[in-house]
């Protein structure tokens, strides 16, 4: 594995990635992206059915 | 200002090139699935099912847990993992994970399906599931996995407590037939795992893992594997005398009971190492197919009831 840095004149310091590394980090923060959407998805709906019916009964 | 962050000892850091397949390796999927199978068939069990997303979570919930077991186990093992043949291509001892991340991963997941388990149906079933993950971590892998060859036979109740978490999961009590489901995955680990560890015996020895057919050899796994299925056949019909499953169920556990304490037997009396080999072999696979059917009919069985079609 291999992470060098960049050390042209006039350009940031910084970690260059590989390739695969780039393909890595992409499709882990999709995967994250992806994974946090579902959970709220999932929390909303587990909120739902747990209330059920009872959330209508409230004084307004 | 560098953005370039160095380590203590003046390197850069190593940037891991890990992809969600890797992350999903680190879950264990094949355990998680018997995890799921026998955390719903617990599920099941309840007089009055859950609502199906709900029922649908906990076993999420569970399956996660494993799953995070599994990582935290691949993080910690990664050392004796690299040694062994059979695991040297997890993602860590493979090179394209780093240890922390796995740490971190399995840290986080065990915290979600903890307390999403115990938001989606009860604080019982979520403290039994954080107690799986401890017991598998912590009892298991760090202590008594290097240290004794007893080590499966006592952590083997972190893989036998899914029907109880699915139990506990549907009605927030433990029952009878619950700790039944336990006490047949609790028995069957032992001999399940030391056929493995005959087959894997030189993985073993290079790893330093003190499996019983290390440590007393194989004369004496092949007894405590015939004496374990001796208890583990009756035991396997306990459903069926309890009055929880049918006399079908009791029929495939009968079936079941007499060809794996059979194949025992015939380990148990083979000569050469090649017999014995080729015994421990029909043990491992047989094993997970008598467990599985157990688990099948049962599950089926407990579908139909809920459905009001037996």
């Amino acid at each position: 594995m291999s992470a060098n840095m960049g050390d042209r004149e006039g350009q940031t310091d910084g970690v260059m990635l590989t390739p695969e590394q780039q393909r890595g980090r992409r499709a882990r923060n999709i995967a994250i992206g992806v994974g946090v959407a579902l959970l709220v998805v999932l929390f909303y709906a587990i909120t739902v059915v747990r209330l059920g019916g009872v959330v209508a009964n409230r004084t307004l | 200002m560098s953005d370039v962050s160095y380590l203590d000892n003046g390197e850069l850091p190593r940037i891991p090139v890990a992809e969600p397949a890797d992350y999903i390796r680190l879950l264990k999927p094949r355990v998680m699935s018997l995890v799921v199978f026998t955390a719903l068939a617990g599920l099941l069990l309840a007089p009055v099912p859950p609502h199906p997303l709900i029922a649908f979570v906990a076993l999420l919930s569970i399956a996660i847990g494993a799953g995070a077991s599994g990582a935290l186990n691949m993080w910690y093992d990664a050392d004796i993992d690299a040694k062994m043949e059979r695991t040297s291509k997890r993602p860590i001892p493979a090179g394209r994970l780093d240890p922390e991340s796995a740490l971190a991963f399995g840290v986080v997941l065990s915290i979600l399906s903890v307390f999403t388990l115990g938001f989606a149906t009860n604080w019982l079933a979520a403290a039994l599931l954080a107690f799986t993950i401890f017991f598998y971590v912590a009892i298991y892998t760090m202590w008594l996995k290097r240290w004794t060859p007893l080590n499966i036979v006592i952590g083997g109740a972190a893989g036998a407590l899914p029907p109880i978490v699915g139990f506990a999961a549907a009605t927030g009590e433990i029952n009878l037939a619950s700790v039944v489901l336990f006490a047949i995955i609790f028995i069957w680990t032992p001999p399940h795992f030391w056929a493995l560890a005959i087959l894997k015996i030189e993985d073993y020895d290079r790893a330093g893992v003190p499996m019983l057919p290390n440590v007393a050899g194989l004369e004496r796994t092949r007894l405590e594997i015939l004496l374990y299925t001796l208890v583990l056949a009756p035991l396997g019909l306990a459903p069926w005398l309890l009055g929880f499953a049918s006399p079908v169920y009791g029929v495939v556990a009968m079936a079941g009971g007499l060809m794996i304490v059979n194949i025992a037997a015939r380990m148990f009396s083979a000569r050469d190492a090649a017999d014995i080999r080729r015994a421990a072999g029909r043990m491992f696979g047989f094993s997970i197919l008598y467990l599985f059917g157990l688990f099948l009919v049962l599950v089926i069985e407990r579908a139909l009831h809920l459905l009001e079609l037996i």
